[in-house]
């Protein structure tokens, strides 16, 4: 029995010599993606992950792990299977986008026109 | 880390890229080089994943293990506040466990897996949790000048390559500067205090000296390997960089405080920026690694009574239609 300097290890009793069975399979069970959301009116945000065996426990270890600290008011957690993603693989998919000027508001440059015709008009 | 991660010096350099795709490891190399991050299912050598594993591991280890002698103290701090803080300080160390399984299972290795090979003592974990926190003055000195050591190593590392690793410990680093405060200001308070406290405080000091030196192991040889290792953005500095500038930031903040480092070669070497030291016992640290250091086999005990004792819940929790996937980050 381990006498320890620790009094939580001498009440538990543990044995030095205590080899036990190796962990099975899935006795982490699964993983649950964590979405937080800091305050009311921001985005949730992806956090990170918990282990754990159903959504109500992963809620359960998410606050513990994600949200003990600062601000939070609400978290989601969705199983790891139930995401679908696209592959890095891919990411090629994305690369005109940046070009595509006409989608933003940068794209628009008017005032050299007004100028010129103020300009114009003026003379 | 708490601590850099334990690799066998005696391990061949030579054959580490044998058999990989030279293209691939070429784009691998230049992503890197670009300062982007490597994602989980990008292509990567076998030695990058090997290694990454074996580290974060480590590291994960560490963390939970280390929670062991700072914990001795949960119950005797002394007062609410102090019982609080400490409490709330192990909860993080475990939490960061948590995080850095997670950012070590995306490369392909399970968390049960992982256990397995930390309690059966196949697995290393940082070598300065084997030794004991005698008394309240020792779980200062770990909280204060441990975690100190701690955040060098993962600041440098949170600029590594692998991204899950980097995104954990962008959160760890960020909970460390409250453990680093909080350990500090306890320090301040015992070295402040009566003869009593001065004199406990030292005597902590003197003791966690040794294992404080061997945090960072041992001089890294330069060798073929841990150039890779380097520019592939796994290792970050040389342990003996990590060591200069640990003593660098901390000698000076004990030796305020009056209080002694139990090694009379300790100075800085004006011209060259170095500090100079005796050298660590690096036979100790060798033989306390591989198993003979004085709480090794109590720490193992204490996670296999946990692991054992908390199965029946685990199983119990567990349903059929549970499936695991890796996670995506
Ligand atoms: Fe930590
Ligand atoms: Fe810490």
């Amino acid at each position: 029995m381990i006498k320890s300097l620790d009094p939580r290890v001498t009440r538990a009793e543990i044995e030095l010599d205590n080899a036990i069975e190796p962990l099975k399979e899935m006795d982490q069970w699964e993983t649950f993606e964590v979405f937080h959301q800091k305050r009311r009116g921001d985005q949730h945000m992806h956090v990170g992950i918990v282990h754990a065996p159903n959504a109500e426990m992963a809620i359960l270890f998410a606050k513990e792990q994600y949200g003990r600290r600062g601000l939070s008011v609400n978290i989601w957690v969705v199983k790891t299977r139930d995401v679908f993603t696209t592959d890095y693989d891919d990411s090629d998919i994305f690369e005109t986008v940046p070009e595509k000027q006409y989608r933003e508001a940068g794209g628009y440059k008017v005032m050299d026109k007004i100028n010129k015709y103020k300009k114009s008009v003026k003379a | 880390m708490y601590g850099n991660a334990y690799i066998d010096p005696n391990e061949k350099a030579a054959g580490i890229l044998a058999g990989e795709d030279m293209q691939k490891l070429a784009e691998f190399e230049a992503r890197i080089a670009r300062g982007e991050k490597i994602e989980p299912k990008d292509w990567m050598p076998r030695e990058y994943r090997k290694q990454l594993i074996r580290m974060i591991e480590q590291h994960a280890h560490s963390e939970i293990i280390g929670a062991l002698p700072e914990g001795t103290w949960i119950t005797r701090a002394p007062g609410f506040k102090r019982k609080l803080a400490l409490m709330a300080k192990v909860q993080d160390e475990v939490g960061h466990g948590q995080l850095l399984y997670s950012a070590a299972e995306t490369l392909g290795k399970s968390r049960e897996a992982m256990i397995n090979d930390l309690i059966t003592g196949k697995s290393k974990y940082s070598n300065v949790f084997n030794y004991p926190a005698f008394t309240w003055a020792d779980a200062c000195v770990i909280a204060w000048l441990i975690d100190a050591g701690a955040i060098i190593n993962q600041v440098a590392n949170a600029k590594g390559s692998y991204g899950p690793y980097c995104r954990a410990l962008d959160r760890i680093c960020t909970e460390e500067s409250f453990h680093l405060k909080y350990g500090h200001d306890n320090v301040v308070t015992l070295a402040t205090g009566t003869p009593v406290q001065r004199k406990m405080v030292q005597e902590a000091l003197s003791r966690w000296w040794p294992p404080i030196m061997h945090f960072f192991g041992p001089s890294d040889k330069i060798s073929n390997h841990t150039e890779i290792l380097m520019r592939w953005k796994v290792k970050m500095a040389t342990n003996d960089d990590m060591r200069q500038q640990f003593l660098n930031m901390y000698v000076p903040k004990i030796w305020d405080l009056g209080l002694t480092v139990p090694d009379a070669k300790l100075s800085k070497n004006e011209e060259t920026g170095k500090w100079e030291y005796t050298e660590p016992d690096w036979d100790e640290f060798k033989r306390v690694i591989n198993g003979d250091g004085p709480c090794n086999a109590e720490r193992l005990a204490v996670r296999r009574n946990a692991e054992e004792r908390g199965r029946w819940v685990r199983e119990a929790l567990n349903t059929s239609e549970s499936k695991y996937m890796v996670p995506f980050a």
